[in-house]
């Protein structure tokens, strides 16, 4: 096996740990969120070996840097210490979570063989951020400036929601 | 590529199974969003590998959209949990069922 | 793996790490006594001999050790003892793709480039990075169970993530001008000059420039071709490193000490420490952006070895040259040092809402002028041309 491809199952099996981590995590909401960082960073290091460098970056800088420290910041305003609410969900809601949770991915895994394209060569330049910038802004420009009117409605949204006294 | 695509995209839908549990079993709000974000990067994850796979940078200008899209939903997901903590001084799902017939 | 790696991964650590960081707080002890008509940090001394008072951070760290490793009653045991190395790690690891010498071609060997790593996204990777250290302070704030370690924490985490953003909106139009975001290119491309009264050529204002006037040459250094990209970058990083005027969440006055205030021995001598390393990380960086990194003014890299090489061969020109680069960089970081030195003694403590309404309402609307001015410039010098 080589280097990249043993760092890929290093990582994808932090990911995977460090995710069901955050599910099962009943007790601390704030170790659930540091696990979901653990799969953010280690999703980054996959992102690098399937040599996505730009998107590698943008997922630390983004979902690492700011999303979840923005999940953070709320847990610590609202001081939720403990997880321990009552009543409880009842269990056959929880059991038939789970099971189309199971469902849905046996569904998957048994529609893969077969179904995936061949493998492209690809540049050297390939997932860089010139190359993604050409695309972004040549390309998918409209998309890109719809992304930006999205972000400023969310903007104004949270604010609206979350301040006491619109005045 | 230096691993099949079968394990990065079997990656992407454990990683999806994992968060749709979470945001169907879970009662804490601030949980079932951070669910809800684990499935957007597993799907990240099957753009990045498909995009690999047809040497096509458009994978990646959808994981951006995905990214923006998630940072959005992020601020007005958290936007509601706070006014929702405000309000009922909890942020168990089940204690906001006003509208639930 | 290869001997140059290990030369220069000792080289970082060593200078950057172990030798800078420690010299710094005798510096700031130093500066502070200036400031304050004070002659300072002298007492440490070994069998009477005290060196200026540079004994005093090896007491430090003797003391440090000496402590009591306190936990306190209710606080997240691993989070609590994790945060500090969170803290401490993002400022080591950025210095691996600081640039602080040139490409180098010795006869018989291999070109070799003084980097740690040369990575295309270079200052992509130390934006990913820096934005990690927000965990450092975050969740030490948290682990301690502790109310104002709490406030702390909610302070830094909204400062960092504010200034993150217009950071990363600083410094594009730097990536506008060089276009590259390798910080090897981005020095090599500040390896050079530009005459002060160029543009009156391209734009067809003047034929050609009299005599002297087209003499005139400046460094193209990112400092003056962005200055006002350098000053608000400037302003953004020092807020990010939590220094005064922006030590909102230490503020010893309000909050006791912030985040790490349940902190006590070589823990909090973590959180101290990566306080000085980012000061040198920063000194670094902003050298390697806005100063020109390695280069000196006026004098490239060919110019230097083409007029050496006739006397003296090409090994010991490219070794001169090599030894006069770091050196030159290592002054520009020192000088940087102590220019984030003058700020943090000479300002006081901004008010909360003013951090904020710094970074949002004057900060972040000057980036977007900044970005927007240099585009139209360079969109006009490229249709002159």
């Amino acid at each position: 096996m080589s280097f990249p491809a043993g760092v890929f199952y290093v990582f994808a099996a932090l990911a995977v740990v460090s995710a069901l981590g955050m599910v099962l995590n009943l007790r601390n909401t704030v170790a659930g969120a540091m696990c979901l960082v653990v799969t953010m960073i280690s999703l980054a290091g996959i992102y690098v070996v399937l040599e996505a460098h730009f998107v590698a970056v943008l997922q630390i800088m983004v979902y690492a840097g700011a999303i979840l420290v923005l999940f953070l910041f709320v847990v610590m305003l609202l001081n939720l210490r403990s997880d321990a609410f009552s009543p409880p969900r009842s269990r056959i809601a929880k059991l038939a979570g789970v099971a189309l949770g199971v469902w849905a991915l046996v569904g998957f895994l048994g529609l893969l063989p077969g179904a995936l394209p061949p493998i492209a060569q690809i540049s050297p330049t390939f997932g860089s951020y010139r190359d993604v910038g050409l695309s972004l802004y040549r390309t998918y420009v409209v998309a890109f400036e719809v992304t930006s009117f999205l972000l400023l409605a969310a903007i104004v949204g949270a604010v609206v929601l979350a301040k006491r006294r619109l005045s | 590529m230096v691993v099949p695509l079968e394990h990065v995209i079997g990656l992407s839908a454990v990683l999806f199974a994992i968060g749709t549990i979470g945001a169907l079993t879970r009662r804490n709000l601030v949980v079932i969003l951070m669910s809800i974000e684990l499935m957007l990067n597993a799907v990240n994850l099957s753009f990045v590998g498909f995009a690999r796979a047809h040497g096509d940078a458009l994978g990646h200008v959808f994981v951006l959209m995905v990214i923006s899209v998630a940072a959005a939903e992020v601020a007005v997901g958290l936007g509601i949990v706070i006014s929702l903590f405000r309000n009922r001084d909890s942020v168990n799902v089940e204690d906001v069922s006003l509208l639930r017939w | 793996m290869p001997f140059d790696v290990i030369l220069k991964v000792l080289f970082i650590v060593l200078v950057g790490v172990a030798a800078f960081a420690p010299v710094i707080t005798w510096v700031e002890r130093k500066q502070s006594a200036v400031m304050q008509d004070r002659i300072g940090a002298n007492r440490a001394d070994i069998a009477g001999i005290t060196i200026l008072g540079l004994l005093h951070p090896l007491a430090d760290v003797l003391k440090l050790i000496g402590k009591e490793d306190f936990v306190p009653a209710g606080a997240h045991r691993f989070l609590h003892a994790l945060s500090p190395i969170i803290a401490a790690l993002p400022a080591i690891l950025a210095f691996a793709v600081i640039p602080y010498g040139a490409t180098y071609q010795f006869p018989g060997f291999a070109p070799t480039t003084l980097v740690g790593a040369d990575l295309d996204w270079g200052l992509l990777y130390i934006f990913a990075i820096g934005s990690l250290a927000t965990y450092g302070s975050v969740l030490a704030g948290w682990a301690s169970n502790n109310n104002w370690a709490m406030l702390g924490s909610l302070r830094a985490s909204a400062q960092m993530i504010s200034y993150e953003v217009t950071m990363g909106l600083a410094v594009v139009g730097v990536f506008m001008v060089f276009q590259t975001l390798r910080l090897t290119d981005m020095v090599v491309a500040q390896d050079t000059t530009f005459r002060i009264f160029g543009f009156l050529e391209t734009f067809g204002i003047v034929q050609t420039l009299p005599g002297w006037l087209s003499w005139l040459r400046l460094p193209f250094w990112g400092v003056l071709v962005q200055p006002l990209g350098f000053v608000m970058f400037l302003t953004c990083i020092m807020a990010e490193n939590k220094r005064a005027p922006f030590d909102l969440p230490e503020g010893e006055s309000e909050i006791v000490a912030g985040y790490f205030l349940e902190y006590s021995g070589m823990r909090f001598g973590l959180f101290y420490m990566s306080e000085f390393i980012e000061v040198v990380v920063i000194g670094a960086l902003l050298a390697t952006i806005f100063f020109g990194g390695w280069s000196i003014p006026y004098l490239s890299q060919e110019t230097i070895i083409g007029s050496l090489e006739p006397t003296m061969g090409a090994g010991l020109a490219t070794a001169l040259c090599m030894v006069a680069h770091v050196a030159t960089f290592l002054l520009k970081v020192v000088v940087l040092i102590w220019l984030q030195m003058q700020i943090r003694w000479t300002l006081p403590r901004f008010r909360y809402d003013q951090v904020m309404d710094l970074c949002w309402k004057i900060v972040l609307p000057l980036s977007l002028v900044n970005i927007f001015v240099t585009g139209a410039v360079l969109l006009l010098v490229e249709t002159a041309k």
